[in-house]
């Protein structure tokens, strides 16, 4: 252990620059050319596959895995990038054991399903590293669509929009393209600076221009975008972090953990990262994992991830709460916090209070329980924050504080469309938002071509 | 505990498993370490004539075909005879039948087809103390463009008649190895009982091309850019050698003659579907081969338990047992009706069974009951042809189960006959037999 573990409060250079290195390698290592043939080989090309049917874009699964075993891996990241061009990041991040792999006949036969998330990594791999493109833009339309937020849904709705012939333009709050993908993400679901490498393939069917540091209602309002363009599409996610309504929790070292995860993807060098000795994560959701994990991969001695409700409730799959336990993280249940306990104005402690159900409702049972902390994360949850939208003189309807979207993914307002998280009913999938993204597009492209206009 | 000792036309051998003429049998250290692995016997590589010994292709020797995870299902060759000196060949021969005489020691043969070459080597193999030769009639490139091999194996007239200077130069018993590369097998099996030998075993390998280069446009293995057809074994030829052996054991005209059982046998149930039809012992090449020599105790092992758990208490109780059972297309019982059963349990839900009858055969099997995946057959459109048994992944899931005499065949709307009846008889059959009076 490195001496760094015992530094008290918030700081960095706790390991070794090559404990950071190992710590931060790939989740997953890709498939070797070998072992892709030899998983491959186990799928059964179902009729009707489970698989396909899990998957947000619908990817035809058995045909691209058929691909793969028959030496054409090219051919199989056409199929994939048919249904989600941005199937590479996908491979990485998607929770397919909740997905794909979780209703594979091979998991419920041997409960070892086809790696289907790894051999999709080993096919977008191999296209992407051999610059394959596989889609020209069809003849110019004249028509221009303004894409807000470059995350998953933006990309895969311009990506879309493009290959019919229109021009897009993205504007993006942050300096770089790529939403989550590029930080929100745990950095070992993706290394190499993957993100970026997929936005610019990508943006490489032409036509696509990114313009960073727009932000809307900062920079740009909703109204200029109807006026100028003649589509819109939302994308541009949640900026907003939910409080923890706890006492004291403006003291130092309480942060957000998607900015703890945003600056440690954006960091060049990990061992200028200050993290505390002993975390608190309070939340139950990916981003909780994502943080807690990643605190102690940075060195923290303890890290502990509180959540209000049981197990059964956490929005982290099973694989993800595996993989914090495995890293050294422990996950307690029903516990919320009730006030933090600052020292000459940075957090020592977090007063955390058991919860139970009464019917339907958690309440809080009176009991509490002190935690020591030197820094505590905030992970309970983003909100959209429709401040940003009421520039426009039409308000656009929103619908459980998100955006209110048909089937198509269109809104309330005439030419404007939306996906991603900021939509209502999403489930803060990066696939969803793909899928989301690429419909709408689809859409766009329809109403545009049948009658000119949005 | 089961019997599996041998006597194979009065060779003796402590199991049936033998290992075929070929590569893994060229010498004695390879022989001596598959003695010592177990085999009970070993075809020497084949022999050719005094002189200078043939020559190989210095390429490759092997093209193959796999399933699924690379397995190898099946092996070409375009290896010939014995490429060594045959006095050093007839010398580890005898060394070898000292040291094991409990083990069988066959001596395989190819010399030119005239009877000097045959009365020339047959005393020399004699002196080694070989417990019997096998006539390599069979193998079907190389030395068959010169007259030997398959050359000899596709003429009835010339096996008969190389049998008969076999019978009379030598007292060795005679086993004659048959190519598959004919219309009939029974033609050159009869051949072979007509010129007086002792045994005859097959099937020898089958010509092939096993792959094309698609960057050379060149057939496998590929030789400076070009290919020749190569003699093909193992696993995929396993049921063109079973019937060959079946048919030979059923023909009128060599009904009894032993039979030595070649083709692709891998396990002890291969060994043992052979002998059920009637093969007396077996010989194995390629699974040796492909997994090395320790696979004979597999076979050994699971063919003793097999016969245990069955109380067969020697190789005779199993030997031809099935022979009967082989019949001609017009003799099965039309009146038979079987239905496929997908055990509910045991289901994974692929769905294959319900794409193939779908797609290609009888649009009996659903996908979906009551809006939920549910693969189930509909007896009243099942024809019983048993596709979505084969291409099932889950072994005894999906199972073929006969209706009972007298229970309605949903498909036909008719009761099941009690009643054995054929094609040899059906109304439809323009040369249907009157029943007799």
């Amino acid at each position: 252990m490195a001496t760094g573990h015992f530094i008290e409060g918030i700081a960095g250079g706790r390991l070794s620059s090559e404990q950071y290195a190992d710590n931060f390698s790939d989740l997953h290592p890709p498939l070797d050319h070998h072992e892709a043939l030899v998983e491959s080989d186990r799928c059964y090309f179902c009729y009707d596959a489970p698989c396909m049917n899990a998957c947000p874009t619908s990817i035809d699964i058995p045909l691209f895995i058929r691909q793969i075993a028959t030496g054409n891996p090219v051919g199989a990241a056409k199929t994939i990038f048919d249904q989600n061009i941005l199937g590479g990041m996908c491979a990485r991040v998607c929770p397919t054991e909740t997905l794909c792999e979780e209703v594979c006949v091979r998991e419920v036969a041997e409960g070892k399903p086809v790696q289907i998330g790894r051999l999709q990594r080993y096919a977008t791999d191999v296209a992407m590293s051999e610059d394959k493109q596989f889609y020209k833009r069809a003849e110019p339309t004249g028509k221009s669509i303004a894409v807000v937020g470059a995350g998953p849904a933006g990309l895969a709705a311009a990506h879309r929009l493009a290959r019919h012939g229109h021009d897009v333009t993205i504007l993006e709050a942050r300096p770089k393209a790529g939403g989550l993908n590029e930080y929100g993400i745990a950095a070992y679901k993706s290394v190499d600076d993957f993100a970026q490498a997929e936005v610019d393939y990508v943006t490489a069917i032409g036509g696509i221009d990114i313009q960073n540091g727009k932000a809307l209602g900062r920079d740009f309002q909703l109204a200029d975008l109807i006026r100028n363009y003649d589509a819109v599409f939302l994308g541009m996610g949640l900026g907003g972090v939910n409080a923890l309504r706890a006492e004291g929790e403006d003291a130092d070292g309480v942060a957000n953990a998607v900015e703890f995860i945003s600056e440690l993807r954006q960091a060049s060098d990990l061992s200028g990262l200050p993290v505390g000795r002993r975390v608190v994560v309070i939340g139950g959701g990916m981003t909780a994992i994502d943080a807690a994990v990643q605190s102690k991969l940075l060195g923290a001695e303890e890290v502990t991830i509180c959540y209000r409700r049981g197990q059964e409730h956490m929005n982290a799959s099973e694989f993800e709460q595996d993989l914090a336990a495995a890293n050294g993280v422990t996950i307690r249940h029903w516990l919320q916090p009730k006030r933090v306990i600052a020292e000459n104005g940075k957090v020592s402690a977090i007063e955390l209070e058991y919860t139970a159900l009464s019917g339907d409702k958690l309440v809080g049972t009176g009991e509490t329980l002190r935690l020591n902390a030197d820094q505590v994360f905030k992970a309970i949850g983003q909100s959209f924050v429709p401040a940003h939208l009421n520039s426009s003189a039409e308000q656009i309807e929103l619908e459980g504080g998100r955006i209110k979207v048909d089937a198509e993914g269109r809104t309330s307002l005439a030419k404007v469309w939306a996906g991603g998280d900021c939509i209502f009913g999403g489930d803060d999938l990066t696939v969803s938002a793909v899928a989301q993204g690429r419909d709408a597009a689809e859409s766009i492209h329809r109403a545009l071509a049948s009658n000119g206009r949005a | 505990m089961a019997d599996i000792r041998n006597n194979f036309i009065g060779i003796k051998s402590p199991n049936p498993f033998w290992l075929a003429s070929a590569p893994p049998t060229d010498k004695a250290y390879n022989v001596e370490r598959a003695f010592k692995a177990g085999w009970g016997g070993v075809v020497w590589k084949t022999l050719g004539e005094e002189g200078p010994p043939v020559v190989n292709v210095n390429g490759p020797r092997y093209g193959a075909i796999w399933g699924a995870d690379r397995r190898l299902l099946g092996l070409n060759n375009i290896e010939l005879i014995t490429d060594r000196d045959l006095q050093t060949n007839l010398r580890e021969m005898k060394q070898v039948k000292m040291n094991w005489p409990d083990r069988a020691l066959i001596a395989s043969i190819m010399v030119p087809c005239v009877e000097e070459s045959w009365k020339a080597i047959l005393p020399l193999v004699e002196e080694t103390g070989a417990d019997g030769i096998e006539l390599n009639f069979g193998c079907p490139h190389g030395m068959s463009e010169r007259g030997m091999g398959s050359a000899v194996g596709q003429v009835p007239e010339y096996i008969e008649m190389v049998v008969r200077w076999c019978k009379q130069y030598t007292r060795m018993p005679v086993i004659t190895k048959l190519t598959p590369n004919i219309t009939d097998i029974r033609k050159p099996a009869r051949a072979a009982h007509a010129g007086g030998t002792d045994a005859v075993s097959l099937i020898n390998t089958i010509n092939s091309i096993t792959g094309v280069d698609l960057d050379n446009f060149a057939p496998q293995p590929t030789i400076d850019g070009k290919g020749s057809h190569g003699g093909y074994c193992g696993p995929a030829v396993k049921p063109i050698a079973m019937n060959m052996v079946a048919e030979i054991a059923r023909d009128p005209e060599t009904r009894g003659l032993p039979i030595s059982g070649i083709g692709g046998i891998t396990t002890w149930r291969d060994a043992a579907e052979f002998m059920a039809l009637g093969a007396g012992n077996v010989q194995v090449c390629t699974a040796a081969m492909t997994y090395g020599f320790k696979i004979v105790q597999e076979m050994i092992a699971g063919l003793e338990n097999w016969m245990d758990e069955k109380g067969h208490a020697s190789l005779s109780d199993i030997i031809g047992r099935a022979t009967p059972n082989v019949t001609d297309w017009q003799y099965l019982n039309l009146n038979y009706v079987a239905k496929a059963h997908i055990d509910q349990d045991a289901c994974i839900k692929c769905g294959r069974c319900h794409i193939a009858c779908e797609d290609t055969s009888h649009q009996a099997i659903t996908s979906m009951v009551d809006g939920v995946r549910h693969f189930e057959v509909i007896e009243a459109e099942c024809v019983g042809c048993n596709l979505c048994v084969n291409v099932c992944p889950v072994e005894g899931c999906i199972t073929m189960q006969p209706l009972a005499a007298g229970v309605l065949d949903q498909r036909t709307g008719l009761p099941v006959s009690p009643i054995y009846a054929n094609w040899t008889t059906h109304p439809n059959n323009p040369m249907a037999k009157v029943a007799a009076e």
